[in-house]
């Protein structure tokens, strides 16, 4: 049977093209995306997985093909045939990868300009005026726009105003310590343990780290920022999806790194209002927790908040800390 | 193409002939001969690499469980900082040195390196560094990764991480001294016969690769001489109570380190280019190309490094600046892997254990290098930076790239090396758990990382057990792995049937003497009568020239 290896290579191309075509849109390696600004990461993720597919098919393949026709038989101590070089092949497998990235950082460029990556809000990080005033971030720093009393929400910026445009809807100070988030609502003064934001509204995180680097991450949205010491990051996003999702550290902040995470509830604008009521009802305000965060307190501590509902092994001068002067129940420590 | 004019050396000098044969003893002496150096650095090289071994192996353990219950996390941290950094300078850069110490005199013709002084002085400031980092682990390991991110670095203890600083600078110190004395060599010494563009594509790499060690490495000890001042004498360079700003530091260290992953895989780019050609029977594909394309990722080397601070405080120009140079150092990364797959094409592949780890090192580095296309993808890095994804391709290229660059370039030049071939079987056996176990270990990795599971911790969500053990059972037989390697190293080395001058009839012309090469390397220099990869023009490179073949290392050919 003689098939024309000029039909078997076409062959070979269409099975790689649809094959790649078909993994890029349906590999499952990514958590839900729950904003329109993940979607379109997801989107980019895709079609560089395709062609990755296409690529890793065709030089495994070839190297595979390659490794069985052309094995040294027994006893042949003869050379290959000397072929040094290919000039248009070679400029060929120049030319096409430099096509390639070059299409894949355009589309990236887009997608960046697309979550408000160049907007002129987002300079992504601000020097603050020294760390003492960092840590007292709050509504009085000038920064906040909005003075609502209780709702969080600003009536005046259309819905589904696309990300870096105008005023956020909703903005929320970040401090991040050694191992937790605590999130603070300036106009309610509101503050909390876990990051409660309405669906379809923008949100500006204002992000502050007390202690050392780390790194706000949420999965399902695609989106990090380190939280950097003596200096204000930001982060803009508007969730479309309601539900619970994690907030993780990302950046190596100590031996429990792994324990700083928290959650991240997207619910509709009605019930985050509901929500920010019952914690101004429950006195969850800010004036405790910042009083808490000046205070100096030590790794121990913290350790040993996280440890109890993590159940972790703890040694016993950690416990001893435990039961130690300061109840920290009431710091809204995650987890 | 063999050197009949050995025989008119009736009685050589001592130092210069076949009769001095190296005793052990030569290998732990200040010993300036470059073929001595050269194992004591890859020997060195195998001790750590067993070393961050056993780390990798424990990290891998605590990582079974979602639960920290194997080590406590501030062990964990103290493992996993010194797993980066043993790997990184105290394996792959001592065992490129060691592959360029060996390697560059006796393929450019030479008898020695430039300056064999110096190449001693920069071997014997790997074994303190390296004493001096494990020595950190009994007193308070340093914890806070390879990269040592301040303000973290300036909190967890002045001793290790003073420690962790001057270890590295001693290794730095050896690594530049080392460069010089590789780019003055080649560039100097080679046989009059052989023009640059001859050279074999290992030079050419180690030429490329010695340049961005002495362009990037001071940068990197400046910033860890800043950091020391802020750990030790309270400075505020990078600390923020102070004023400090942190981020300086991620950017110096990143000009270093950035550079510092091609230093670490480019000689490796270089030994199978060399390799390849010899067992597929075929000249290299495109040898301009890849030569080029060498001193192509040693420039571009040097402007990508922001792509490791698209999270931090780093403006969005700079971003995109960043992702375009980073997508752009692809192509002549392409380039090479074509140029390999090419030469592979209708040669006549033999299935030595060296070729074995050559194409495993072409499946597996291929991975490491798509990925990281999309990591420079700046709205997908942030999503995946600083999660298992970036610690899985980076594995992909470290280990999928360097160290099975390593092992093929051992099993390749072992016989010249010792003058023993190495057990094919094993050889085998060792490849192919090493592929498995590579794989097992990292694949998984790119799905933790894009479904949330961040690096660095020694506890994570238990949504990740299922992943994370396949990793822990590949990471058990990748150790499982090296025991096979080194029994088949020890004893060949010790008890190997003798290696003939030139066993895989090669034409470049660290064949083209005895194995071992004798003091001095050459009866008599070399001259070029064919390219280093002309194969198939009619030349059959003599397997044991008869002058060579001798039982009695001590009887001079009459």
């Amino acid at each position: 049977m003689n098939i024309p290896s000029s039909i078997v290579t076409m062959l070979a191309g269409i099975v790689i093209t649809l094959i790649s075509l078909w993994y890029g849109q349906n590999n499952g390696l990514l958590p839900i995306a729950a904003s329109e600004e993940a979607v379109q990461v997801d989107n980019l993720f895709n079609a560089m997985m395709t062609i990755s597919v296409g690529l890793f098919l065709l030089v495994e393949g070839t190297l595979i093909i390659a490794a069985i026709r052309f094995r040294r038989r027994p006893g042949d101590e003869e050379d290959g045939p000397h072929i040094e070089g290919n000039v248009p092949l070679e400029i060929l497998w120049t030319a096409i990868p430099a096509v390639i990235v070059l299409g894949i950082s355009v589309y990236s460029f887009e997608v960046y300009t697309e979550m408000g990556g160049l907007e002129p809000m987002a300079p992504m990080m601000q020097p603050a005026k020294g760390v003492e005033i960092a840590y007292a971030t709050n509504a009085e720093n000038g920064m906040m726009p909005l003075m609502m009393g209780d709702d969080e929400l600003a009536a005046n910026v259309g819905i589904g105003s696309s990300p870096g445009q105008g005023e956020p809807d909703v903005t929320v100070n970040v401090m991040a310590v050694q191992y937790a988030f605590i999130f603070t609502y300036p106009n309610s003064g509101v503050v909390s343990g876990e990051l409660y934001v309405p669906s379809g509204k923008q949100v500006k995180l204002n992000m502050n780290a007390q202690d050392v680097l780390h790194a706000f991450w949420l999965p399902e949205l695609r989106i990090k920022q380190d939280v950097i010491p003596g200096s204000e990051t930001e982060l803009a996003f508007t969730p479309t999806v309601e539900g619970t999702y994690p907030v993780i550290c990302a950046e190596l902040c100590g031996p429990y790194h792994g324990a700083m995470k928290t959650q991240m509830v997207v619910q509709s604008p009605e019930d985050f209002n509901a929500w920010i009521q019952s914690q101004v009802a429950l006195g969850n305000l800010t004036d405790e927790v910042v009083a808490v965060a000046q205070t100096d307190r030590s790794d121990a501590d913290y350790l040993a908040a996280l440890a109890e509902p993590l159940d972790l092994q703890v040694d016993h001068q950690a416990i001893a800390q435990l039961h130690s002067d300061r109840d920290l129940h009431h710091h809204a420590v995650p987890l | 193409m063999t050197q009949v004019d050995v025989q008119e050396t009736q009685s050589p000098p001592p130092a210069h002939g076949h009769d001095v044969e190296r005793k052990w003893i030569d290998y732990f002496t200040f010993c300036t001969d470059h073929k001595v150096i050269g194992i004591q650095y890859l020997v060195t090289a195998f001790v750590f690499y067993i070393v961050g071994g056993i780390f990798a192996t424990m990290m891998r353990t605590e990582l079974a469980t979602p639960d920290p219950d194997f080590v406590t996390p501030d062990v964990y941290n103290g493992l996993l900082t010194l797993h980066g950094t043993v790997m990184l300078f105290l394996w792959i850069v001592p065992a490129g040195a060691g592959l360029a110490n060996y390697l560059i005199p006796l393929m450019i013709g030479a008898r020695d390196m430039a300056f064999p002084r110096l190449n001693a002085i920069a071997f014997w400031m790997i074994p303190p560094s390296g004493i001096l980092l494990l020595s950190s682990y009994f007193f308070e390991p340093p914890g806070a990764g390879w990269t040592s991110y301040p303000p973290l670095s300036l909190t967890l203890g002045q001793i290790g991480q003073g420690i962790w600083i001057m270890s590295i600078l001693i290794g730095g110190t050896a690594s530049i001294l080392g460069a010089i004395n590789f780019i003055t060599t080649i560039l100097k010494m080679r046989v009059p016969s052989m023009p640059i563009d001859k050279m074999p594509l290992f030079c050419w790499s180690m030429l490329a690769t010695s340049f961005l060690i002495l362009v990037s490495t001071p940068v990197l000890a400046g910033a860890l001489i800043l950091l020391a001042f802020d750990l030790l004498a309270g400075t505020n360079f990078f600390n923020p109570t102070g004023g400090g700003n942190p981020v300086v530091y991620q950017h110096m260290f990143w000009f270093y380190s950035h550079p510092a992953v091609y230093i670490f895989v480019l000689p490796l780019f270089g030994a199978i280019s060399d390799v390849i050609p010899v067992h597929a029977r075929k000249p290299i594909f495109g040898y301009k190309a890849i030569a080029y394309s060498s001193l192509a990722i040693s420039f571009l080397g040097l402007i990508v490094w922001a792509h490791h601070m698209f999270t931090s405080g780093t403006p969005p120009w700079m971003r995109m600046f960043f992702m375009i140079t980073t997508m752009v150092i692809a192509v002549p990364t392409g380039i090479k892997i074509f140029g390999w797959l090419a030469t592979l094409w209708r040669g006549k592949i033999a299935y030595t254990s060296a070729m074995l780890f050559a194409m495993g090192f072409i499946a597996t580095f291929l991975i490491g290098g798509i990925s990281g296309v999309m990591l420079a993808a700046v709205p997908f890095d942030i999503h995946v930076h600083d999660t298992y994804f970036v610690v899985a391709h980076f594995h992909y290229v470290l280990f999928g790239g360097a160290v099975f660059g390593v092992f093929m370039a051992v099993y390749h030049w072992f016989p010249k090396m010792t003058g023993r071939m190495m057990n094919e079987f094993w050889g085998r056996v060792h490849f192919l758990l090493t592929f498995v176990g590579m794989n097992l270990t990292f694949m998984p990795m790119h799905e933790l990382g894009m479904r949330g599971m961040n690096r660095r911790i020694a506890l994570y969500d238990p949504q990740f057990t299922d992943l994370n053990q396949l990793a822990t059972i590949g990471s058990y037989i990748l150790a499982v792995s090296t025991i096979p390697f080194l029994i088949n190293a020890v004893w060949c080395w010790a008890f190997g049937e003798k290696a003939p001058a030139n066993p895989w009839r090669a034409l470049t012309l660290e064949w083209q003497t005895t194995s071992p090469p004798m003091v001095e390397n050459f009866e008599e220099l070399p001259t070029l009568k064919t390219g280093p990869y002309d194969y198939g023009l009619g030349y059959i490179p003599v397997v044991d020239p008869p002058e060579f073949s001798r039982e009695d290392p001590k009887q001079v050919p009459a």
